[in-house]
């Protein structure tokens, strides 16, 4: 199929950026969409012209490193990462416009790579169980009934690619941040530090400067990993039974 | 130069236990003043990294990725083992090492094998502690499921996402340090050389992938956890930047290169479908457990499924050839991974593949869904099964899925002792980046093991004994060494941006990659390794005097990285050929067509090859020179591996 494609390109953060438009021909059905781009990038070498950039790396959906605002949205038209969209969601003579992610706390680094370390610095404020290597009790010390186990499954299976961010109005990272306390709140291991997590996190969580939440759901719709709205509600629990509660005072 | 493996003496159960009482320990209080350098920050790496820093060193970790969190560790499936015995279906340490031993065709050592063994169990442990959420029983108990060729349920598992929740495990542990102020992150930053100071290594020399600068880190350990070289072959199941850079460079400072030819071939891909491929994607072999892998009994019904004339759901049962099933029949669909491999190439060169390539075999869940029901089966490899569909927009509920072996993991990786040293001093290789626990074919649901066992049980114990003897002063940044080794970096980068030739990087990645995969892939011969060999180096000449590389070196760049990967690739090509052309037998995933027996198995030669191969590099263009470290097996009888 023939194809038009309207790409941001910013050479870095202090320079302006805007769209540039390119055809492109001879794209098969069987293409994933980050393929697509390989073509056009490999045209734009061989024409002397910066290939477009953009984050990528497992290209089987896990590692979250991919994005791009596709369309007008975060990974494009169905419920999955941009690797794993293909290219038989398009028609032949389809007009594609490709953005990177746009929220204040994910700075431009180039074309259509943003920073997005202000997640890792979320999960450095308190996303994780406080135990050092060895000592720890045998692994079927600790039952765990399997509702609770699948739920906090379905909550850790967030893989911080910021599809969340993008989809929102405000560049709430809600659901990434509930994501992870629900996870461990879930689970008795995490249970001990449930309270002081979910203050820490959310505090750092508004010092990168996202957004706030107003429940429209939007990050959920868009989540490639079908991270459920319930744990921003399971979040403000912890959130507000924390500053209740006199322990971290 | 006589290779010392350092295994301890004494009985094999007693090793591991006797050697972390024979290491020296650094003080609490010293701790603190030495400095550890991480590179990579997948399970090995963040494990390491972690539990280091929780000791009290001072670590500087560093990824080429945006954050720790997306190391291609992240990637794996199935799940881990462990020889908890939780089934007690007659698990054992010594079973889990025996297992491993015999998967790996009698090429690793028996002392790291039964360390690795050992440590399994305290690895599952950990990980519940940090709070992943492995599959559970309904009476709250952890689940297990067999995998890969194992006769006992011995794998952990978290839906068919266990390196995710692993992988995030580790890099919370990690986290947790970085907050403490114990770890410094370098994301985005790619290491490029390795410095040695008076024989030891002493720090690295990386550039800052946003900025192009190119800087020394001084440190008095170095640990290279970067991951396997699967890439080499340009399509595998490796992430799009996963790399041998890092070791490469070792390899070039003197660290030995070991077994560079066993390469693994997982069975169960998505077979390609066009040129465009940038990369193949892994169905977890946990779906072997359930599916059965067949192809038509004839060429010509085989020809008709290519056509598209009739569907898979036409072919009655008896004119299927459930090959896998008839020829071993007490191991069926869960052969090891280079038997399964093997055999779906045979099927498939015999004419009967079903896709429109001819490369293909179905993996087929009728039966399951019979049994079990559709549920039962979704709850199990749902997402498999969803990311399937996403791929091929087939339906694998309603259609067999079609399957072929691709490139997936490396045995092969630096040399390195007991200790998980390089044979640099103070130059440590973890996971999948050294050669140590895998023999010449690594076992499902292994590789996780080995990651996390080097990472969070064996590196904090002897690098201690490492450090223990050395000063705390540090080398300075400024250090001729340091500086030395930095313009040689300046230079290589300026030499690519200034070639300006009219062939881009992947041009010549995917040319090797070609190359790679029909001489040195799932079977070789002496005919087609000498031929790849002369194609490679003439491949390697064109790339220096023909690669573009756009752009400048101060800026994002994604050409000039991957030029500086690709160039490191061709070298590595070329060592995996002399590799393979070298080891006259066949093993594990190192199948040569001259060296098997009637039936097609690979045949061992034990008397002339039961050693590993350790490779020393000479210089720019010169063959290198090969040392030999003899395995030495006193608790197993080296036998035919027989899945019959």
């Amino acid at each position: 199929m023939n194809l038009t494609l309207k790409v941001w390109r910013q050479r870095n953060p202090s320079e302006k950026g805007g769209f540039k438009t390119y055809k492109i021909s001879g794209i098969s059905a069987d293409m994933s969409f980050l393929e697509m781009l390989d073509v056009l990038n490999e045209d734009l070498s061989d024409k002397g012209e910066d290939p477009v950039h953009f984050d990528h790396d497992c290209r089987e959906g896990i590692c979250g490193m991919c994005s791009l605002y596709i369309n007008g949205q975060p990974h494009g038209p169905h419920q999955t990462t941009t690797c794993q969209l293909h290219m038989r969601s398009f028609k032949d003579g389809d007009t594609i416009t490709i953005e990177p992610w746009r929220a204040n706390a994910f700075p431009i680094v180039k074309d259509l790579v943003v920073d997005r370390s202000s997640f890792d610095r979320i999960i450095q404020s308190g996303g994780y169980v406080s135990v050092n290597t060895g000592g720890v009790p045998d692994a079927n010390e600790i039952p765990i009934p399997k509702v609770i186990a699948d739920e906090s499954f379905d909550a850790a299976t967030c893989i911080g690619c910021g599809a969340c961010v993008a989809a929102c109005k405000n560049a709430s990272a809600m659901l990434f941040v509930s994501a992870k306390i629900s996870q461990l709140a879930l689970l008795p291991q995490g249970k001990v530090e449930k309270r002081e997590r979910a203050e820490k996190m959310v505090a750092q969580m508004d010092k990168e400067g996202f957004g706030a939440c107003t429940n429209t759901g939007a990050c959920s719709a868009e989540c490639p990993k079908e991270i459920k709205l319930s744990n921003i509600a399971r979040m403000n629990r912890e959130y507000f039974s924390a500053s209740l509660s006199t322990e971290n005072v | 130069m006589k290779l010392d493996s350092k295994i301890p003496s004494g009985p094999l159960a007693e090793k591991w236990t006797k050697h972390k009482f024979n290491v020296k320990l650094v003080n609490p209080a010293n701790k603190r003043k030495y400095e550890i350098i991480v590179v990579g920050t997948g399970l090995a790496g963040a494990s390491a990294a972690a539990s280091l820093a929780e000791l009290g060193y001072n670590v500087k970790a560093f990824c080429f990725q945006d954050s720790p969190r997306r190391a291609h560790s992240i990637a794996a499936q199935g799940g881990i083992n462990a020889a908890k015995n939780y089934q007690n279906d007659g698990d054992s340490v010594f079973r889990l090492f025996y297992d491993t031993i015999k998967g790996g065709d009698y090429r690793s050592r028996e002392g790291n094998v039964f360390r690795l063994a050992e440590v399994s169990v305290n690895i599952i442990d950990q990980c519940v502690a940090q709070g992943v959420p492995f599959a559970r029983e309904y009476g709250g108990l952890l689940a297990n499921r067999s995998f890969g060729g194992a006769q006992v349920s011995r794998t952990f598992y978290a839906r068919g996402q266990t390196g995710q929740q692993l992988l995030l495990g580790a890099y919370s542990a990690l986290s947790r340090q970085v907050a403490n102020g114990k770890v410094k992150l370098y994301p985005r930053t790619e290491m490029m050389d390795v410095v040695v100071v008076d024989g030891k290594a002493r720090g690295i020399i990386t550039r800052n992938l946003i900025t192009g600068a190119i800087e020394s880190h001084s440190a008095h350990a170095v640990l290279l956890c970067t991951g396997g070289y699967g890439n080499v072959f340009f399509l595998s199941t490796n992430a799009m930047g996963s790399n041998v850079t890092a070791a490469w460079r070792a390899h070039k400072k003197g660290a030995f290169f070991s077994n560079p030819c066993y390469t693994q071939i997982h069975p169960t891909c998505i077979p390609v479908s066009g040129d465009h491929q940038s990369k193949l994607t892994l169905m977890s072999e946990s779906l072997r457990n359930d599916g059965r892998v067949w192809v038509p009994k004839t060429r010509e019904m085989a020809e008709k499924l290519r056509k598209k004339e009739i569907a898979p759901k036409d072919i009655k049962e008896e004119e299927r050839d459930y090959y896998l099933e008839t020829k071993y029949p007490s191991f069926g669909n869960l052969v090891p991974r280079d038997v399964a491999s093997r055999n779906a190439k045979y099927v498939c060169d015999e004419g009967r593949g079903v896709n429109e390539t001819g490369e293909a075999v179905f993996l087929d869940f009728r039966d399951a869904i019979k049994r079990d029901g559709e549920d039962a089966v979704r709850g199990k490899y749902g997402n498999l099964f969803d990311m399937y569909q996403q791929i091929t927009g087939e339906n694998p509920y309603q259609t067999p899925m079609k399957i072929y072996p691709a490139v997936h993991y490396t045995m092969g990786g630096l040399w390195v002792d007991y200790n998980l040293m390089t044979s640099v001093p103070g130059l440590y290789a973890l996971g999948e980046a050294n050669f140590s626990d895998h023999g010449a074919n690594r076992l499902g649901a292994s590789a996780l093991m080995q990651g996390l066992a080097d990472g969070y049980f064996v590196a904090p114990y002897t690098v201690g004994d490492y450090l223990a003897n050395l000063p705390y002063e540090k080398i300075a940044e400024d250090h001729p060494e340091f500086k030395k080794a930095e313009e040689e970096v300046k230079a290589r980068v300026k030499q690519l941006l200034t070639i300006n030739g009219d062939k881009t990087v992947d041009h010549f990645h995917k040319k090797l990659g070609k190359i790679m995969w029909n001489h040195c892939g799932m079977a070789r011969n002496a005919a087609g390794l000498t031929k790849a060999k002369e194609m490679i180096r003439s491949l390697k000449e064109e790339f220096w005097s023909n690669v573009k590389v756009l752009g400048t070196g101060e800026e994002l760049n994604l050409s000039l990285e991957k030029a500086h990967r690709v160039a490191d690739f061709l070298e590595l090509g070329e060592l995996m050929i002399d590799d393979a052309l070298h080891r006259n037998e066949s093993c594990g995933g190192h199948f040569r067509d001259e060296y098997q027996t009637p039936e097609g198995e690979a045949l061992r030669d034990d008397e002339n090859f039961a050693y590993v191969a350790a490779w020393e590099y000479q210089g720019d263009g010169k063959d290198e020179v090969l040392h030999k470290e003899e395995l030495v097996f006193e608790n197993v009888k080296l036998t035919q591996r027989s899945y019959k």
